[in-house]
């Protein structure tokens, strides 16, 4: 450093990382994407299956027992965590590369990746939200048992969340526009999606579907979470898939993401 | 990364030392948007934070002539005032340079003649600034000094008038004479450089008192110069004589 710098004031870096989250949260209100995809549709997912009739019953042959609206729980989480981490995460942090925003603020002493960090603080907590909404609700209104092991419920929960996010970095990352973001988003979602048990509930899916599930971020999400909701810790093998995803597609996001 | 030489910007090492530099040095880009979702106000101290010492917001905004808009919507603003919005944060941390990209292309000309008269505000202030533009007459009025860029390389570095009288320019005395008369009454003046026939008019061209010259030498001989018109060399005149003609030449001013 030179004389001249050294004489300046520290920076305020935590006032601008402080700034940048609230105006991050002020966009993502004032245009709710990830609000509406993330907490709305699970929500009113939640609302519709747990006002159908049958879901109520005991799943025949599940021990311990338990509902088909308690699998659906951790299903709607793993909605929450599509929505959230695959469509809106990158398409916001797509379209301001797109539209030079990053390199706007290349431009100033706060460098463009705490503009990242503040999207995905903001995105993160419009997450967790959507999941504590998604477990109160049904736990208050559609008679699920609350996580018998919310230890292992909430450790399942934030590894099935790191898995997501990575991915969603990792995607705008590579994407070059917008479109490009939205439809690779697109082309992960529904076969997570559908591996997590949104159609066919991983009970009922054949051996090798379910062989494949179990390697899927959120196949392995909900079958974790699932296990803490039935009072046991859930076991490593699902931690450790998540967790594998999480730091692969991590690394690679932070390798191939670019700024202009 | 430079393969060799050295630059420092305000004593500092634009490599070395990009953090303190970024501090010092506000920049306007032409490309670009800002969030469509937050107001002016909001984004104006968005960017204040990002600085040790940034300049009071709403005394910006105001300055910028952006008052009436403070809580309107980025996405809602007119080209001029986006223009207007995108300076603001160039000055807002309190830079020692201001880097203007290109202020008023896409400006209807009364929004120019305002952004030139903000410019020389902020001039006045005592930042210095660096304009980059492709109009002459906006280099002629604001810029103390211009540096003319051909393909990347400065070809010359001078005032505007400096640079116009370097490029052979000069000035222009277009008259049609009462009757005929031998060039060298006028060749052999000391400020005339050139006497050319276009038809009936004659062109003298030359410096300093030019005017006062030619008419002084013809009325000795008992001409008089009638439908007389005096021109100046221009930028525009220097432009074209010192970049080769290319598709994509381009000239860069400064202004201290």
């Amino acid at each position: 450093m030179s004389a001249l710098a050294a004489t300046l004031p520290r920076r305020p870096r935590r006032r601008a990382l402080r700034e940048l989250i609230i105006t991050e949260a002020k966009c993502a209100w004032r245009a709710p994407v990830g609000l509406a995809l993330g907490v709305l549709v699970p929500v009113v997912l939640l609302v519709i299956l747990g006002s159908a009739g049958g879901l109520q019953k005991i799943i025949p042959g599940s021990n311990p027992p338990v509902t088909y609206m308690t699998t659906y729980v951790p299903v709607l989480i793993g909605l929450v965590l599509v929505m959230i981490a695959l469509i809106s995460l990158p398409i916001v942090l797509v379209n301001q590369r797109e539209h030079a925003f990053l390199r706007r603020l290349s431009t100033t002493p706060v460098a463009p990746r705490w503009l990242l960090a503040a999207q995905v603080v903001v995105n993160l907590v419009l997450a967790v939200v959507a999941m504590i909404v998604i477990v109160a609700g049904a736990t208050l209104f559609y008679h699920v048992a609350a996580p018998a092991q919310p230890g292992g419920f909430v450790l399942s929960a934030l590894l099935a969340t790191a898995a997501l996010f990575a991915i969603g970095l990792f995607i705008a990352a590579v994407a070059a526009n917008g479109v490009v973001a939205a439809v690779l988003g697109t082309l992960f979602l529904y076969p997570l999606i559908f591996f997590a048990g949104l159609w066919v509930p991983r009970q009922s899916m054949s051996p090798t579907m379910r062989h494949i599930s179990d390697y899927t971020p959120l196949g392995a999400g909900v079958h974790a979470m699932l296990s803490s909701m039935q009072g046991s810790f859930p076991p490593v093998q699902p931690l450790l898939v998540m967790a594998a995803w999480a730091v692969v597609f991590g690394l690679a996001a932070v390798k191939l993401f670019h700024w202009e | 990364m430079p393969d060799s030489g050295t630059i420092s910007v305000l004593g500092l090492d634009p490599l070395r030392d990009r953090a303190a530099l970024r501090e010092r040095v506000g920049v306007q880009l032409q490309e670009g948007t800002l969030r469509p979702q937050l107001t002016v106000a909001e984004t104006v101290s968005l960017f204040a934070s990002f600085y040790p010492q940034p300049a009071d917001t709403g005394e910006l905004i105001d300055m910028l002539g952006l008052g009436p808009k403070r809580n309107g919507y980025y996405r809602r603003l007119s080209g001029g005032q986006k223009q207007r919005l995108s300076i603001a944060l160039a000055l807002v941390g309190n830079p020692q340079i201001a880097i203007l990209d290109e202020l008023t292309t896409g400006l209807d000309p009364q929004a120019r003649r305002e952004t030139w008269r903000l410019i020389e505000t902020v001039r006045d202030r005592g930042i210095t600034i660096l304009l980059v533009t492709h109009f002459m007459d906006e280099a002629e009025r604001l810029c103390n000094r211009v540096a003319v860029i051909d393909s990347g390389r400065v070809v010359a570095l001078d005032t505007p008038a400096g640079l116009a009288e370097r490029a052979g320019g000069g000035n222009h005395m277009r008259f049609r004479p009462s009757k005929p008369f031998d060039d060298r009454v006028l060749t052999g003046l000391a400020g005339v450089d050139r006497v050319e026939h276009e038809g009936p008019r004659v062109v003298a061209s030359g410096t300093g008192e030019l005017f006062n010259a030619v008419v002084h030498a013809l009325n000795a001989v008992g001409v008089e110069a009638l439908e007389v018109q005096l021109e100046s060399a221009t930028l525009e005149d220097a432009f074209l004589r010192l970049v080769q003609p290319s598709p994509d030449s381009s000239k860069e001013v400064t202004t201290p």
